[in-house]
């Protein structure tokens, strides 16, 4: 029967052939070993930026107080090392029975810019780029249209024929930028503050996209504060050193507000433009205002209903 | 498929890496959660400090159970010194007050502003709409300032005569919606400080001065807002 199988029938070269099979095993080998490097870099980039324990954190709202304890322990150690000052990182939580309402008299503002200051200050920004959550727009006179404002104005103001229009969060009750967050890193909680948790967002920075009032910031690098300026007096979601790579964005000084005080944009003002309330207390200057005064939103056609109101008198 | 293999047998490496990884880093975690001294976990602001509650001021709302701090509007501290000019021997200077020279000298009600005047007070800026200065000074009392009614009021109650003209500004201001405050919003947790008129408003030239602006974010938005393809750096393909 030797006759009857003489050969192999003629097979795919490629599976004859063993040096090329191997060549290819060697080449998929190769490309799956650089696959796998590429799917561990992030947790290879993580181990760099971050700790394990912070890689490990849970979404600020499964928190339970212990583990919240821990963070906040944690961060405030980190605070020490990486910047050298010693922090209270508090967190403090929505009075009940108020809701934050700001309102800007824009005849009174000048444009002076002490708020974006203190804003600087008071948020522990990066001190290289002057960041901060305010921005001044001079406006030509007839339009509360925002895009035609120029932030870029220096010298001496008021200009005669410009006011000015300070624009930060404006904590919307329909907020796109918490809609569009993919890991619901943003919220708006119960006193109407939009609030980021800058531990779980991952900077995709479709929020600063979606936000109409451009009140959004991206951490493109770590903020470089010097220890003896940095305001130790922080809160979990408001003015805590942020980490490289992070969302930030106005809290109304929630670390403060949350505590009875004023916002510290209001207290640097010097023309007495600001005006903060509860707008759930029928006696609060916030309701005279609204009550009392024509008052104006920013992009009232994209239907975010701002917190934030502007006036002239 | 036996080419797809590797790939899965890499994907499947991978997994199980990134797991170990995971479970090293989760445990490592746990591990070092003990020894993290928490300091105050939960050190909100809203510790009571009972210290110097008051009473509501009557400008504030009546019926609220709880106490409330006060809120302060900040008074001038009494009739303005003027600061001589000249120096004693001992090269001392002193100031006076309004009385020193007016309790002996005939007011002349025909100065309507300081460009008539010609000794003291020369040179001060006034513009102050066509009032004269003794339409709020007090002719007959230096010390004091005189109402419309010509009844004297004290420096220290100088918004009571402001008010007399400015009665938008005033009742916006007792609405706290005119002129810049410190302190708190939420009085039962602390005390608000408010500005008074000529804190921020110079009698003689009540225009709030110009200023310079100082700081400025450095930001996209600061960037000039023409878009220069030409000498522009190139920045990708839209």
């Amino acid at each position: 029967m030797a006759t009857t199988e003489p050969k192999k029938l003629p097979t795919l070269p490629v599976i004859e052939n063993p040096t090329r099979r191997a060549a290819v095993k060697g080449g998929f080998a190769t490309l799956g070993a650089a696959a796998f490097v590429a799917a561990v870099s992030p947790l290879r980039q993580a181990a760099k930026t971050a700790t394990a324990a912070e890689f490990m954190q849970k979404h600020y709202a499964e928190l339970t107080p212990e583990q919240k304890a821990d963070v906040i322990a944690r961060l405030e150690a980190e605070a020490a090392e990486k910047y050298g000052a010693e922090v209270t990182i508090a967190d403090d939580r929505p009075i009940p029975g108020t809701k934050f309402v700001y309102a800007i008299n824009l005849s009174v503002c000048n444009g002076n810019g002490k708020c974006v200051e203190a804003c600087h200050k008071e948020n522990n920004h990066d001190r290289a780029t002057n960041q901060s959550y305010i921005r001044v727009l001079e406006m030509p006179k007839g339009t509360m249209d925002m895009e035609q404002g120029s932030t870029t104005y220096t010298g001496t103001v008021p200009k005669d024929d410009k006011f000015y229009l300070p624009v930060q969060c404006q904590q919307c009750d329909e907020p796109p930028c918490v809609d569009v967050c993919p890991v619901k890193a943003t919220w708006k909680e119960d006193d109407g503050i939009v609030v980021v948790d800058y531990n779980w967002c991952i900077g995709c920075r479709y929020c600063e996209a979606a936000c109409p009032y451009h009140a959004r910031r991206f951490n493109w690098k770590a903020p470089e504060v010097p220890a003896e300026e940095i305001n130790p007096d922080q809160s979990y979601l408001s003015n805590r050193v942020r980490p490289v790579g992070v969302v930030e964005k106005c809290t109304y000084c929630l670390h403060r507000t949350r505590r009875g005080k004023l916002p510290a944009c209001l207290e640097a003002c010097p023309t007495g433009a600001r005006v903060f309330g509860n707008i759930l207390d029928p006696e609060s200057s916030i309701r005279w205002i609204l009550e009392n005064k024509r008052v104006y939103i920013l992009k009232e056609e994209l239907g975010t209903k701002p917190a934030f109101f502007y006036f002239f008198d | 498929m036996p080419r797809l293999a590797p790939l899965i047998l890499a994907g499947g490496l991978g997994l199980a890496g990134a797991t170990a990884l995971v479970v090293a880093w989760q445990s490592s975690s746990q591990a070092r959660s003990p020894d993290a001294t928490v300091s105050e976990p939960f050190a909100t602001g809203q510790s009571s400090e009972t210290t110097q509650v008051k009473n509501a001021s009557s400008a504030l709302p009546e019926g609220s159970a709880a106490e409330e701090y006060l809120v302060t509007v900040r008074r001038p501290a009494g009739p303005p010194r003027i600061t001589l000019a000249g120096t004693d021997p001992q090269g001392r200077t002193g100031s006076v007050a309004c009385s020193t020279c007016h309790s002996v000298r005939q007011p002349d009600l025909t100065n309507v502003s300081a460009a008539t005047l010609d000794e003291f007070h020369q040179g001060m800026a006034f513009n102050h709409g066509k009032i004269t200065c003794y339409a709020c000074h007090n002719p007959d009392d230096a010390d004091t300032l005189r109402l419309a009614d010509g009844s004297p009021v004290a420096y220290q109650d100088v918004m009571t005569l402001c008010s007399q003209c400015h009665g938008p500004q005033a009742t916006a201001f007792a609405h706290g919606a005119h002129g810049g405050m410190n302190g708190h919003w939420d009085l039962t947790s602390g005390p608000q400080t408010k500005n008074n008129c000529i804190d921020c408003h110079d009698p003689h030239a009540p225009n709030y001065p110009k200023m310079v602006v100082g700081f400025k974010p450095r930001d996209r938005f600061n960037e000039p807002a023409a878009h220069d393809h030409e000498g522009a750096a190139p920045h990708g393909d839209h």
